[in-house]
């Protein structure tokens, strides 16, 4: 097993709070690693500095032994991290379609390609898989709607979506079912099953403890900007660290 | 249900705006607009508002500074005939390609802030030319009289004595009146075509997804100020070629085209027509400077003509209440109308012709299967 992503003793402070302290994570190729924790131990902190929003004060972040540390959002993309955002982060003034072609142009072309005098109508193979993968979060049907006039688990299935067709080799999702209904996780968790199985790495942040449980491999507990704990589900599970820190001591 | 937004097609679309373009002296001239001088303007701010669009419209990023690319597409083009030929074609080109890289050098700057700032930045390059173009640059610019041919220019490659200053020319053809509107219109109809296809390129929606979501954008791969900066340039190159028109139907240069009121003129016209859209701009253009041109000219006495079917009192009347609206008031009417669209219609024109037509597609669906809320980004681009 090789590590896929593997932060090494960052840190990151806003003024006088400190947000991440000394964190080190590792995860490994084709499982999902979960990331649980309170709220404001440094979660989305964390992500930030993964995709290039932030630059950590100290410390680095290696993605398949390259150092993508103060790299640009985009470099880090086109390497081969995409990340699905807590508010859905789409373009709601273009289609749905069309908002699933973006990324697939940026994955076949590049950061930039001067593409001016081709017709979208003739890109017929990329709309072929863009609607496969619209299929795949039953959005197929609202193809030519405009992405604005979705619901917001809707628009969250998109931008997986979204991310899906770049065929990342590292998927972030930060919080996938935060906010839907009971039924709608349910459907996540299945695509998210479903994409499991086609061996992608992923590291997910949630809340949801069905959620985390249903599919992650691994589970890292962060408190206070660092690693408290980590381990298979069931080691977690019984860890009355976690349970003290995080759940304050109630029953998972 | 899928409903998939019709594109009309591309020859067929081409052909349809050629033939418009080509027969505006005919159906013109019921309007009153016919006549070669006003034809050569819309079409030259039609190549204009076109080039502008690409940047304001597609990616979002509001110019002020679009008049300077003007500016200095026609100082080229008149340096062009004092220096090598009163052939309109190097003057063209010359006039596009430093225009163009003109653009690139402000947009390099500019396209470092976003938003108000990059407007203001904008903004602030155009009066420094325009300033620049008074004081320092006089050599280049003849300052306040503005840039002339002269008797005594070298001309290089076609310098055959003639009396009189010479025209200019199109391969021997010469560029005045009807000659020199069908020349614009060429390059009006090739601007289309190339704004055409780039608003139907990967190119052009990438530009659509950066103006809806720029930060998105980024963490999806895409190096974003490259695209930016490639729009700029080419609405840089519009304009220039713009400036270059203007030159080629009346050889001369002033100051007065790259001041900021030039460059507001643009974003009005594209506001007014409808941003982002294909034949918004060029509504707007029509608009603005039809009312420039021919209500600018009805006075008292061609109010009283229009009038005169009414009975004195009311004709009276009328002219009174009208009068204020036409002739030097042209502004008022321009400017209220400005101010209604953006208050009502703030897609400009082209969303008052979507409107209408949904309202009317919509009655014939009710009939037989109820009314489709489908609306489509291409909609309004491309039907």
């Amino acid at each position: 097993m090789t590590a896929v992503l593997k932060v090494e003793g960052v840190n990151k402070s806003f003024g006088g709070l400190k947000a991440l302290n000394d964190l080190n994570l590792s995860v490994e190729e084709g499982t999902v690693h979960a990331i649980i924790g309170p709220n404001g131990a440094g979660k989305s902190t964390m992500l930030n500095v993964c995709i290039g929003q932030l630059v950590p004060d100290t410390g680095s972040v290696q993605f398949h032994g390259e150092n993508i540390t103060g790299k640009e959002p985009y470099q880090i993309n086109q390497a081969g991290i995409s990340r699905v955002f807590q508010t859905p982060a789409i373009f709601s003034e273009l289609t749905i379609l069309q908002n699933i072609m973006v990324p697939a142009l940026a994955h076949r072309d590049g950061n930039f390609k001067f593409n001016a005098f081709k017709a979208m109508g003739r890109e017929k193979e990329l709309e072929e898989e863009a609607m496969r993968y619209l299929e795949e979060v039953s959005l197929a049907d609202a193809a030519h709607d405009l992405a604005a006039s979705m619901s917001r688990g809707n628009k969250r299935r998109l931008e997986l979506a979204m991310c899906l067709i770049q065929h990342p080799r590292l998927l972030l999702l930060d919080e996938p079912t935060a906010g839907m209904a009971r039924h709608d996780t349910n459907r996540t968790i299945d695509t998210l099953k479903k994409i499991k199985e086609g061996g992608m790495t992923k590291v997910i942040i949630e809340h949801d403890m069905h959620v985390v449980f249903s599919v992650a491999d691994r589970i890292s507990v962060l408190a206070q900007g660092h690693i408290i704990a980590e381990g298979t589900p069931d080691e977690i599970r019984g860890n009355p660290k976690v349970q003290e820190a995080y759940l304050g001591g109630a029953e998972i | 249900m899928m409903n998939k937004p019709k594109e009309m097609n591309e020859l067929l679309l081409i052909l349809i705006f050629s033939a418009v373009v080509l027969t505006m002296p005919i159906w013109l001239s019921p309007l009153g607009a016919a006549y070669p001088d006003l034809l050569q303007k819309f079409a030259i701010f039609g190549v204009f508002a076109i080039g502008y669009n690409i940047l304001f419209g597609l990616t979002g990023y509001l110019s002020f500074g679009h008049a300077a690319f003007l500016g200095v597409g026609s100082y080229t083009a008149v340096w062009s005939f004092k220096l090598l030929s009163m052939n309109v074609l190097p003057a063209v080109m010359f006039s596009v390609v430093l225009a163009g890289l003109f653009a690139a050098v402000i947009g390099f700057v500019s396209l470092r802030r976003s938003g108000i700032y990059f407007s203001i930045l904008t903004l602030a390059f155009a009066q420094m030319s325009y300033n620049l173009a008074y004081s320092v640059l006089t050599p280049i610019t003849n300052g306040e009289t503005g840039l002339q041919l002269a008797k005594e220019d070298p001309r290089i490659l076609d310098s055959a004595v003639v009396d009189g200053l010479p025209s200019t020319n199109f391969f021997g053809i010469e560029l005045q009146g009807f000659s020199g509107f069908y020349f614009c219109a060429a390059f009006l109809i090739l601007g289309f075509i190339i704004a055409l296809r780039i608003f139907r390129s990967p190119f052009g929606l990438k530009l659509r997804a950066i103006k809806t979501n720029q930060t998105r954008m980024r963490y999806t791969g895409f190096s974003t100020r490259p695209y930016l900066l490639t729009a700029f340039v080419i609405s840089g190159m519009y304009a220039g070629l713009a400036g270059a028109l203007m030159a080629c139907t009346d050889p001369l240069a002033g100051a007065e085209r790259m001041q900021w009121t030039a460059s507001g003129e643009v974003v009005l016209m594209t506001i007014l027509g409808g941003v982002g859209t294909l034949f918004g701009p060029l509504l707007g253009v029509g608009i603005i400077k039809y009312f420039e041109n021919i209500f600018s000219a009805i006075n008292e006495q061609a109010l009283h003509a229009i009038f005169d079917f009414l009975p004195t009192w009311l004709e009276e009347f009328m002219v009174l209440i009208t009068h204020p609206f036409v002739g030097e008031g042209w502004h008022l009417t321009l400017g209220l109308l400005f101010m209604l669209t953006v208050a009502f219609l703030p897609g400009g024109v082209m969303e008052g012709i979507d409107y209408i037509k949904k309202k009317m597609s919509s009655k014939d669906t009710d009939e037989t299967e109820g009314t489709s809320t489908t609306k489509t980004a291409e909609e309004g681009s491309s039907s």
